[in-house]
């Protein structure tokens, strides 16, 4: 553009110069116009109220599309975070412990047997493995809840907050319970 | 460079061609810009090497067809001739594959903020993300995540703007200066500044949390938050408790779940997180 800019004023120069054969050319060629250094911007603007600015928007709204959030966001961060998990194995928990409370409470009306002597026994009669394995799914969301919120006490400190150490102690503590399950599962 | 080059001619091509198509005699008038790596560039291709094929996916929307489906098209470049970031890339694809290729970028630096965008799945700025030389996988490019399109990459950040208004980011005081000259500052004080002035404000953050995706009406988000804190522990304001009384409700600030997804995305390297977490301490102790 610059260059272009040069070459325009170095143009006008010449044809301010007495010089006929020159100026006649330019004027010949239509460049007298497009030489103007002028701008000129056929656009008008208008003042318009808050309201209007704010209708005008939602207008615009209802055609333009909501970007892509959960499906193209890093995998890791989403899918994998701990605080999505927290709040997965948290409820998890309060869930099941409504349901046992509420089954416990119905059980006499129904005729159901979820006293603690019945199940221990009915839960002694299943193989080790399935016992096992109902026990780890018990005890990873814990061991991941308290680990978590051991991290998110942290948090609330403002401990912990650089960005390799999130990075860090998000994947020890996937690591951690998943090794604290399985020991609280199949050890204990 | 032949990007540098086309676009030059491009350009000028727009601005003068209706004028000169009378006469070609004007040479002065078509000379685009300097061309300092045109013989480098030649050199490289007589000598052999092998085109580095990259393919970039890129969201398309157009707002004058609004009823058509947002789509992904592909275009693939030769990294030998493009520039390392991922903004050369878009701005060689915009010159030579696609005019209609619509994103924002100013100051090619990071620090206009302008090119904020989804890269391979985070938030960051394409002038400061690298494209990838040995992988050859695609790179796919959305915008900002949960926002309004406004036309390809071009998120509508009319709230996130909104939103930094009302945290009155200003310095606000009633008691003069006691010198009459200046607010000063301890250098203790000062360095408080440090790692929260710096925002650009290009939304990177703010667009990467899923608490704000889902709240963005009323939860400020990390962005904000980071600078409501720089006005919050800066010494010379004297509105700290306005400030604080206008984030005590259960949206504004307390919609942080600390998922830490935006310190994790700052391409400026920020701790939008950290900031965060101090205010709610100041809130609570």
């Amino acid at each position: 553009m610059i260059s272009q800019r040069a070459g325009t004023t170095a143009l006008r120069r010449v044809a301010g110069t007495p010089n006929a054969f020159f100026t006649a050319n330019v004027a010949r060629l239509g460049l007298a116009q497009s030489l103007s250094t002028t701008q000129t911007r056929p656009v008008a603007t208008q003042k318009i109220t808050a309201e209007d600015q704010h209708s005008i928007l939602a207008k615009q709204r209802l055609n333009r599309p909501v970007s892509p959030h959960l499906a193209i966001y890093d995998k890791q961060q989403t899918w994998f975070g701990g605080s999505i998990w927290m709040r997965i194995t948290g409820s998890a928990f309060s869930g099941s412990l409504y349901l046992f409370a509420t089954a416990y409470l119905a059980a006499p009306l129904f005729g159901w047997h979820l006293e603690s002597a019945s199940l221990a026994a009915s839960f002694g009669a299943l193989p080790p493995a399935v016992k096992g394995g109902l026990k780890f799914l018990a005890a990873w969301p814990f061991t991941f809840h308290f680990l978590n919120g051991i991290r998110h006490l942290l948090f609330d400190m403002a401990i912990g907050l650089r960005r390799q150490t999130i990075v860090k102690t998000g994947w020890y503590i996937w690591g951690a319970s998943f090794v604290g399950g399985l020991y609280l599962a199949f050890f204990l | 460079m032949a990007a540098l080059r086309s676009s030059a001619s491009l350009l000028l091509g727009a601005a003068s061609r209706p004028a000169l198509r009378a006469s070609a005699a004007v040479p002065a008038a078509v000379r685009g810009m300097a061309q300092v790596s045109d013989g480098q560039q030649q050199n490289m291709t007589a000598s052999g090497d092998k085109p580095k094929l990259k393919t970039f996916q890129i969201y398309r929307w157009n707002p004058d067809t609004p009823t058509e489906k947002p789509k992904m098209q592909s275009y693939t470049l030769d990294l030998n001739k493009t520039g390392p970031m991922v903004l050369d890339a878009l701005i060689r694809i915009k010159n030579e594959l696609d005019p209609t290729l619509t994103f924002r970028r100013s100051c090619r630096e990071g620090i206009c903020g302008s090119c904020a965008m989804n890269i391979n799945g985070t938030n960051t700025l394409a002038c400061l993300c690298r494209i990838p030389p040995e992988d050859t996988a695609e790179m796919k490019i959305y915008p900002l995540p949960h926002t309004y399109v406004v036309k390809d990459l071009v998120p509508d950040l009319t709230q996130f703007y909104k939103q930094y208004k009302s945290i009155k980011p200003y310095l606000q005081r009633d008691t003069p200066a006691p010198d009459g000259k200046e607010y000063r500052q301890s250098r203790a004080d000062r360095k408080k500044l440090d790692g929260l002035y710096e925002c650009i404000l290009c939304a990177c953050c703010s667009t990467s949390c899923p608490s704000y995706w889902w709240n963005s009406e009323e939860y400020l988000g990390p962005a904000i938050l980071l600078q409501s804190y720089r006005w919050l522990v800066d010494s010379r304001d004297e509105k700290t408790a306005q400030r604080k009384d206008a984030l005590n409700n259960s949206m504004s600030l307390y919609r942080c779940h600390t998922i830490l997804n935006c310190t994790r995305t700052c391409p400026k390297g920020l701790n939008p997180g950290l900031a965060i977490a101090q205010i709610k301490k100041e809130m609570a102790f």
